[in-house]
């Protein structure tokens, strides 16, 4: 509790800053009376805050606590801080998806085709887990399947890249790669909302079972676990999750790593208590990134994925450089 | 009351079985003690009755749906996991993981409390449960299975690695559990302590159940010799039946 409240408040105002922070010269003021429709707003003026920065800031909520949440809840599972959403393949794949939608130009044919075509790649790739490790699988099987799905849809991105017509759609499915959050719309929410807000509600449940893990899969079991049930809620719950905010802001790094790390211990290491804040952790991450994104470099078009990478990799390198002075 | 039924209990690993058809029953207030070489199946038995692997033949427990069953038998396994850094007073609680609807309530503390003291841990209460050495991590998993407060206690080799203090004191809490009408089921390899505190021994061999009964009648030296290769000092003294192992035959 002494956690996540200072935590909504920093969502809060960090959601607030997305909103008011752009390119368009808006104060404050315009901006919410564009927002929420008061008088003296122009129709631009409502068009940038309905149609752009609301969208975006809305995306920045819903991806970044996908990839807290779901990031927390993985390495609950798999009682490893090094497991992040990414390990079962659905990010790999999702971006496959999104890939193939723009080699084929199928990208182009309405505006939700290449999320929709990242949603069936993630799907494609939580069929193939579950058959590989659903019911009767054992943890390793899981660990184990996620690699090679991951390996597989990494080996068909790259083909598809090394196969692209002209640079300049491989540099198209480069930029997408790296996960961005810039131009989109109402659409991409409305689309992503449902599968992201059904995962987490799947996956803030599994609390009291992953609590029960941290004493190892037999004394969870006994403590009346199901531990298949708890499997096949937690891959499906990760892969709506993090499909759905792959298939509409591409492949986000180090947020689904760090942001459990860096929580843990102001939570008491209590897996359960670590998902609801890793999802607003996550959510913080991913918007003040965005919100950076646009102050650094407004014209260069820095993409969201990139900045959280290069800020997340020196954190986690600082994080293990902490550990290791704490076993000293 | 019986507490446990085991009816020609039956556990495969692949297609050999290493626990054959073992029928056994435990009653509240019984601290039954599982005696057998490694390998005799002593795992085995417990987890193939708890459900937690696949059996032939019948468990009154592994018939129960999970969250009956956790609240008819804790389950203490040998491997001492605690993956986070959790407060030893958070592990603890994991105990009522099975009674939980929602938040922890006074009944719950109550029984994290009860744990707590009946292992002597009340000053560990906010130290980090994975910074603690390894017997005092063993003192506060039993603690963990004490909290679930459970008719049944199962526990696998729960004394190995302790102090000898700390041996004879937990095998103290799991014979006074038994005298509040608990029932207590413990594999067990310090010879010389079960047949000092367990009010009935389990003797396995290969399997199978070789031998049943109270102390003296299956800490025999006839049976030492057979099941462990043991020839053993065992006499009945003012302080209760004494087992020494002196040295092995053959």
């Amino acid at each position: 509790m002494k956690v996540l409240a200072p935590l909504a408040v920093l969502v809060a105002l960090l959601f607030a800053a997305s909103l008011l922070i752009g390119p368009a010269d808006l104060t404050p003021g315009q901006s919410l009376a564009a927002l929420f429709g008061g008088g003296g707003a122009s129709e631009a003026m409502v068009l940038v805050m309905r149609e752009i920065r609301l969208p975006r800031a809305l995306l920045g909520l819903l991806v970044g606590g996908a990839l807290g949440l779901s990031g927390a809840a993985m390495q609950g599972f798999l009682r490893n801080p090094l497991a992040e959403p990414g390990l079962i393949g659905v990010t790999g794949a999702a971006a496959l998806g999104a890939v193939l939608a723009l080699q084929t130009g199928a990208a182009l044919a309405f505006a939700l085709a290449l999320p929709l075509a990242a949603l069936a790649g993630a799907a494609c790739a939580v069929g193939l887990i579950l058959l590989l490790a659903g019911p009767r699988g054992s943890t390793l099987t899981l660990i184990l399947a996620g690699i090679a799905v991951s390996a597989l849809a990494g080996a068909l991105t790259a083909l598809v890249l090394n196969l692209s017509p002209n640079p300049y759609a491989a540099t198209e499915m480069m930029f997408w790669l790296m996960g961005s959050l810039a131009d989109r719309s109402m659409q991409h929410v409305w689309l992503a909302a449902p599968p992201i807000l059904l995962g987490c509600a799947a996956l803030l449940r599994l609390g009291r079972g992953l609590d029960a893990l941290t004493l190892g899969e037999d004394a969870a079991a006994a403590m009346g676990i199901r531990p298949t049930r708890l499997r096949i809620t937690l891959i499906l719950g990760t892969a709506a999750a993090v499909g759905a905010a792959t298939a509409v802001a591409g492949a986000i790094g180090f947020v689904g790593l760090v942001v459990p790390h860096l929580l843990r211990r102001a939570v008491g290491a209590r897996p359960s208590a670590l998902l609801p804040a890793s999802a607003l952790g996550g959510a913080a991450m991913v918007l003040a990134a965005d919100i950076a994104v646009r102050l650094i470099a407004p014209a260069r078009d820095l993409q969201l994925g990139v900045l959280t990478s290069l800020v997340g990799a020196p954190l986690f390198l600082h994080l293990i450089w902490r550990s290791r002075r704490d076993e000293a | 009351m019986t507490l446990l039924t085991l009816d020609a209990l039956t556990v495969r690993r692949g297609q050999c079985p290493v626990v054959d058809g073992v029928s056994l029953t435990v009653a509240a207030g019984e601290f039954v003690g599982l005696l057998g070489p490694n390998g005799a199946g002593k795992t085995s038995l417990m987890r193939g009755a708890l459900g937690l692997l696949p059996h032939e033949g019948g468990s009154s427990l592994a018939a129960l749906p999970p969250n009956a069953r956790a609240r008819a038998a804790a389950w203490l396994p040998q491997a001492r996991t605690v993956a986070w850094p959790v407060s030893v007073e958070t592990l603890v609680a994991l105990g009522r993981t099975p009674h939980l609807d929602g938040r922890p309530g006074p009944a719950d503390r109550a029984a994290v409390d009860r744990a707590l003291a009946r292992m002597g841990l009340d000053a560990y209460r906010n130290r980090d449960a994975t910074a603690l050495s390894g017997g005092e991590q063993a003192r506060v998993l039993i603690a963990r299975a004490l909290a679930q407060e459970t008719p049944l206690l199962m526990a696998d080799e729960p004394i190995a690695g302790l102090d000898p203090a700390a041996q004879i004191r937990t095998m103290e809490v799991f014979a006074r559990l038994a005298r509040e009408g608990h029932g207590v089921v413990a594999a067990l390899h310090d010879l010389g302590l079960a047949a000092r505190f367990c009010t009935r021994l389990v003797m396995l061999a290969g399997g199978r159940k070789v031998a049943d009964g109270a102390p003296e009648d299956v800490l025999t030296e006839a049976n030492l010799r057979t099941v462990f290769g043991l020839y053993a000092h065992v006499e009945r003294t003012a302080d209760g039946l004494v087992v020494q192992a002196l040295g092995v035959t053959g």
